[in-house]
């Protein structure tokens, strides 16, 4: 157990030096910081001075060692674009990307599953054909279309939701939440709906196939031939048993939700870390880049980490061939 | 946890004094992005100066036609026998907003900071050798040599508190490449017309009128400057009626704005032209099918390609009226622009096809135009249209588009060969475009001379503006470059930016120049 | 492939008729004449396809060329007559394209950079997943924690970065002309994973079988028969994960397009149309977007039905 947890450590510490090293090779190619740090009418002394102070002067192995140094100790310099540490910027932006994230991961989820469940009990109905055509609909416009879409209808036309911003918020600790007054929730509405249609797609399709798969089961034939009500074998049995693989994918899918997040804030003007990595792009702001994508890859190990281990403990297979990997 | 609550300390304080002043006001004011710092010496940036100029204020300011008039200076000469001298007198009576006195010292200090390694304002003040306080309302700076228009380059230099900012340390600029951010990037203590109630950083800045003000009370007593990148959603969010006043308004949107019940735009021209630039030198491009010889060094081909450039049909369908196209790479605000120099030539595509065959390109030939696209208004669109117009005489153009960050290092490098770019003369003084687009590139001159042009005879021109003493030999030799300019197309120049400012019906914020408002200029209906 | 030691002799075809009424009465048709949308959607998929292909032949005009535009035409709507007096059934765009024909054009671009990076991802994957299953133990490894990654990240954040490093790569004024192969490149690599996934399973299953020992004991190299005998079993899953994998890379383009990184806005595809085209929502100038929207939900939306069909009827446990 030890050392199969240890070997999986090891491979995330892999796949995060991995990450930063891509990261950090990216983004020398972005663009020049300098053109938005230095005005107008600076000379070619001052971007030379510039260069050499910012250490853009340095081989690419130095600047890269420098970089893992420092992150090591949650370190990841200042903003050049607003000159404070990069750290905090992104802890202060974290809570609004985690609660829009969770919002629309909850939509999804709800209505994902209800409409696989009904969509595999109801095989031949037209109602079915219906969702299961309009779900593809959600995967085939791009994001930017929906959001831009949703704004024109509900802001603009019928004013009934606000269009940009996350509303009042209130400050708990350093968590600042827009869940605590109505036009926080009224401004969460419209991005999360454009966030969670990608994976309401998703969830509904796997739950979809998983209940179909398990109604034909030899195990729901003995519950039937036991007697027990339809309805205590789809929601007792068949969907307790799709629950898993649909937990471990929503699970697993959270790093495209952070994705997905980018263009949804940056529509919606959303203040998480998404339209914060965007606004960095766009001025080269080296160092948010780095941390953002340092941190992106971050929560994909950990959560793989944790689902690895839950695996383990659950699947006894795992338990005693673990040198087979997953 | 100490500043938010200091913050909010100071939101209930301003909101209590708010609650004193009859018709309180709050203007909700939204644009592209936002100020990158409080710190007034810290960029020289358009966002961060407009911010800037609400909570502190210059030696002098700036009207809306571009005339200087006094803030913190209530008059400035030179002095008497010596014309390398600038003396100003200081307002007196006036207050920082932690009840400081303002005097001569804030501003030796605040120049000096501004002069500092870290400061982005330091070349506006690179003639400056030194500033002394005269008395506690009068100072001197002694220039290196005569500079006739120096007082042109405070009108975004602000002043701070001497003795707060060595409380806190601020004597060096943020410097980007430190592992620290410095206390004034966050905290201010202006002479300003407003207050820094809060800010979240792309997100929301507050600002409540400060009653101390020195100047006629505005009529706007508390500002929430918001920032929306997205343009459709920022009309979205004036439509809906989640804001008041909207800055950096697409062309496109400005026809339904205006027609839209309950809302309206003002319009003006910025102080800013657009123009393409070309290589020179006799070094063939690096994008081109002709390897032999630079097309673009040949002044019949400069001149076939003004004239397929239909400058009237790129301001009615591209910029949907919202341009002013011109002759001349110089903005009407800026000494030195003529009617005559703006004039332009009718397209005319038969002739500039002549002109190519007379130039030895009868077939013409490739190249590569690289453009900005999120930089100027519609600067792709215009890129995109005049390859189209220059299809018609040959000239294949591949079209190269990037976001400005990229655009910008391949401009610097000269790398480009045909480019698109846009000038701001925050001076007003032409001397501003010469030294940067026209002198031939040197390490201090010509850094966005990409075009590699070089005249030397010219080059001593330029030179010579920067100690002439006498105003009316000064002009002789600004109009004689002009002529040289405009003579040898050393640039292209397309037209000059109109601003568009949209808000909703019953308040007005006029147009400034610079694309920097003041919401103390904002009057009700 | 073609020069196979000892690869089983093929069955000599049946007559042609024979063969057909098989195929007619397979299950796969069966399934495919049962389900009505399938029809459609096959039908809408064709005809956008051959309209795409057959651009240059049936748009009226060649918005790819700028010589022949003229700006004056600009924002024109769809049927009527320019101030310069041509006809636009769907009106024009900000330059003066007509936009029944930049959509043509458009999807033609998007087809393409589609199509290739689905089969770069498609060729990558199939012969990874093969490597990864047949040769086992390390390198198998290696490239399934690389899938794994690849998986978890965002494919548009990895087409992102790949795009960006191409651009620090290439010389900046070669940069227009291989944007698109740089597109085609980033869009494969960000969608490989799902291949090889599925290729490796599979030759894992066959590696157990009698017939890869035996040949090794004759001496061949049984990595050629193993190509053999997984290829014609992964054929179905391959299929439709590249059916979908085509839908998908078609949104990827468009939404890299949206970020401001893809094709020169000379030669736009359809998702540059869009980028272009939602400048215009609000001043009433609706046609410059909705047509390129439509055109891309419609065929991102009937190739995905198709892959949705091509998925049941290929999977014997849900008929």
């Amino acid at each position: 157990m030890l050392a199969f947890i240890a070997r999986r450590l090891l491979q995330s510490v892999i796949v995060m030096l991995v990450v930063a090293f891509i990261a950090f090779l990216v983004f020398r190619y972005v663009g020049d910081p300098l053109a938005n740090l230095l005005s107008q009418d600076a000379k070619m002394t001052d971007y030379e001075e510039a260069r050499e102070r910012l250490g853009l002067n340095q081989p690419f192995y130095v600047q890269f060692f420098h970089f893992v140094v420092n992150a090591l100790q949650g370190q990841f310099g200042v903003s050049y674009r607003l000159q404070q540490p990069v750290s905090q910027l992104i802890l202060e932006r974290l809570p609004a990307t985690i609660e829009l994230a969770v919002a629309s991961s909850i939509i999804a989820l709800v209505f994902g599953v209800f409409l696989g469940v009904y969509t595999a009990l109801k095989q031949r109905a037209f109602s079915t054909g219906v969702i299961m055509t309009l779900s593809l609909i959600g995967v085939s416009l791009p994001t930017f279309l929906i959001g831009i879409g949703l704004i024109y209808v509900f802001a603009v036309e019928l004013k009934w939701l606000p269009s940009f911003g996350r509303g009042e918020v209130v400050q708990i600790g350093w968590w600042r939440t827009g869940l605590l007054t109505q036009s926080g929730l009224r401004s969460l509405i419209l991005p999360a709906i454009t966030l969670s249609l990608f994976q309401l797609t998703l969830i509904m399709r796997l739950v979809r196939a998983e209940m179909m798969e398990v109604l034909r089961t030899d195990y729901i034939r003995f519950a039937r031939a036991r007697g027990l009500s339809q309805r205590a074998i789809n929601f007792g049995h068949a969907l307790k048993n799709t629950m898993v693989p649909v937990i471990t994918i929503t699970g697993l899918q959270l790093g495209s939700v952070i994705a997905f997040a980018i263009i949804t804030e940056t529509v919606f003007q959303w203040p998480g870390v998404g339209s914060l990595f965007v606004n960095s792009v766009a001025a080269v702001d080296v160092p948010v880049m780095a941390a953002y994508l340092v941190f992106v890859a971050l929560v994909f190990v950990m959560i793989n980490l944790v689902v690895d281990i839950l695996y383990f403990i659950v699947d006894p297979r795992l338990r005693d061939g673990a040198k087979s990997g997953r | 946890m100490h500043t938010s609550l200091t913050r909010i300390a100071a939101a209930l304080a301003a909101t209590t004094m708010l609650a004193g002043v009859a018709n309180a006001e709050t203007i909700r004011w939204a644009r592209s992005s936002d100020a990158l710092t409080l710190d007034p010496h810290s960029q020289n940036q358009g966002n961060t100066h407009t911010l800037a100029h609400h909570i502190y204020e210059t030696l002098v300011g700036r009207d809306n036609d571009g005339t200087l008039t006094p803030r913190l200076a209530t008059e400035w000469a030179l002095k008497e026998g010596d014309d390398t001298v600038w003396v100003f007198k200081l307002r007196e009576g006036v207050k920082f907003h932690n009840g400081a006195d303002f005097t001569a010292e804030d501003v030796v200090y605040s120049i000096e900071r501004a002069k500092s390694e870290f400061s982005n304002m330091k070349q506006l003040h690179s003639v400056v050798e030194g500033v002394t306080a005269v008395d506690d309302y009068t100072v001197e700076f002694q220039m290196a040599g005569p500079s006739l228009i120096y007082p042109n380059n405070l009108t975004n230099t602000f002043i701070m508190d001497k003795t707060w900012s060595e409380e806190h340390d601020l004597a060096v600029v943020q410097d980007f490449a430190s592992g620290a951010s410095n206390y004034a990037v966050l905290n201010t203590n202006g002479t300003g017309p407003y207050t820094l109630v809060s800010r979240e950083i792309d997100v929301k800045t507050v600002l409540a009128s400060n009653p101390e003000w020195w100047g006629q009370a505005p009529a706007v007593t508390g500002v929430e400057y918001l920032t929306i990148a997205d343009a459709q959603t920022r009309i979205s969010a004036l439509l809906s009626g989640e804001v008041d006043i909207v800055q950096d308004v697409p062309p496109q949107d400005i026809e339904r704005l205006s027609s839209t019940e309950g809302f309206k735009v003002e319009t003006g021209p910025e102080n800013r032209f657009i123009y393409f630039g070309y290589k020179f030198g006799d070094a063939p491009l690096k994008s081109s099918n002709i390897t032999d010889s630079n097309p673009f060094n040949n002044p019949l081909v400069r001149e076939a390609m003004e004239l397929v450039l239909d400058r009237d049909a790129i301001q009615k369908v591209v910029m949907r009226g919202q341009s002013i196209p011109t002759g001349i790479a110089n903005p009407p605000f800026v000494a030195g622009w003529t009617e005559e120099l703006d004039a332009y030539p009718a397209p005319d595509v038969e002739k500039a096809k002549a002109l190519m065959v007379e130039a030895g390109y009868p077939d013409g030939f490739t190249v590569t135009l690289d453009t900005p696209n999120n930089r100027y208004v519609n600067d792709e669109a215009i890129s995109t249209a005049y390859v189209g117009m220059l299809g018609q005489i040959g000239i294949q153009v591949t079209l190269a588009s990037r976001p400005v960050a990229e655009h910008s290092p391949i401009i610097l490098a000269n790398e480009s060969d045909f480019y698109l770019l846009g000038w701001g003369v925050p001076t007003f003084d032409s001397a501003y475009v010469f030294n940067d687009l026209v002198h031939t590139k040197t390490e201090t001159h010509g850094t966005y001379n990409v075009g590699l042009y070089s005249n030397p005879e010219l080059d001593e021109k330029i030179i010579s503006l920067g100690t002439e003493s006498d105003q009316a030999k000064r002009d002789a030799t600004v109009a004689d470059i002009w002529a040289t300019v405009k003579a040898d197309r050393v640039l292209l120049p397309v037209h000059n930016q109109v601003l568009a400012y949209a808000m909703r019906s019953g308040v007005t914020l006029p147009v400034q120049p610079e694309n920097q408002p003041s919401m103390t200029t904002v009057t009700f209906e | 492939m073609t020069d196979l030691p000892h690869a089983p002799e093929q069955p000599v075809p049946a007559a042609k008729t024979s063969r057909w009424k098989t195929f007619w009465r397979s299950d796969i048709v069966w399934s495919y004449r049962r389900s009505p949308v399938t029809v459609v959607a096959s039908i809408v998929a064709f005809l956008l396809i051959f309209m795409a292909v057959f651009a240059p032949f049936l748009a009226p005009y060649n918005p790819f060329n700028p010589a022949t535009l003229n700006l004056m035409d600009g924002f024109t709507p769809p049927n009527s007559n320019s101030m310069g007096g041509r006809y636009f059934a769907l009106g024009t765009d900000s330059q003066g394209r007509d936009v029944l024909s930049t959509i043509m054009y458009g999807s033609r671009v998007s087809l393409f950079v589609g199509a290739m990076a689905t089969l770069f991802a498609m060729v990558m994957g199939v012969g990874l997943g093969l490597v990864a299953g047949y040769v086992g133990g390390l390198i198998d490894a290696v490239i399934m924690r690389v899938a794994d990654v690849q998986l978890s990240f965002p494919a548009i954040l990895i087409a992102l970065l790949i795009f960006g490093v191409a651009r620090g790569i290439i010389p900046p004024n070669q940069q227009e002309g291989a944007a698109i192969w740089v597109l085609i490149i980033a869009i494969g690599l960000a969608n490989w994973a799902q291949f090889a996934r599925t290729v490796r399973g599979a030759t894992m299953v066959e590696r157990q079988k009698d017939y890869v020992a035996a040949a090794r004991i004759l001496g061949v190299n049984p990595f050629f028969i193993l190509l053999r005998h997984v290829l014609p079993n992964v054929v179905g899953p391959v299929l439709v994960i590249g059916t979908i994998g085509l839908a998908l890379a078609i949104i990827e383009e468009a939404t890299l397009s949206y970020l401001g990184v893809g094709v020169p806005p000379t030669q736009p595809s359809l998702g540059t149309l869009i980028r272009i085209g939602q400048q215009f929502l609000f001043s009433g100038e609706w046609w410059i977007l909705l047509f390129p929207a439509i055109t891309l939900v419609l065929l991102a939306l009937s190739v995905n039905l198709l892959g949705d069909w091509l998925r049941d009827a290929l999977n014997p446990k849900l008929r």
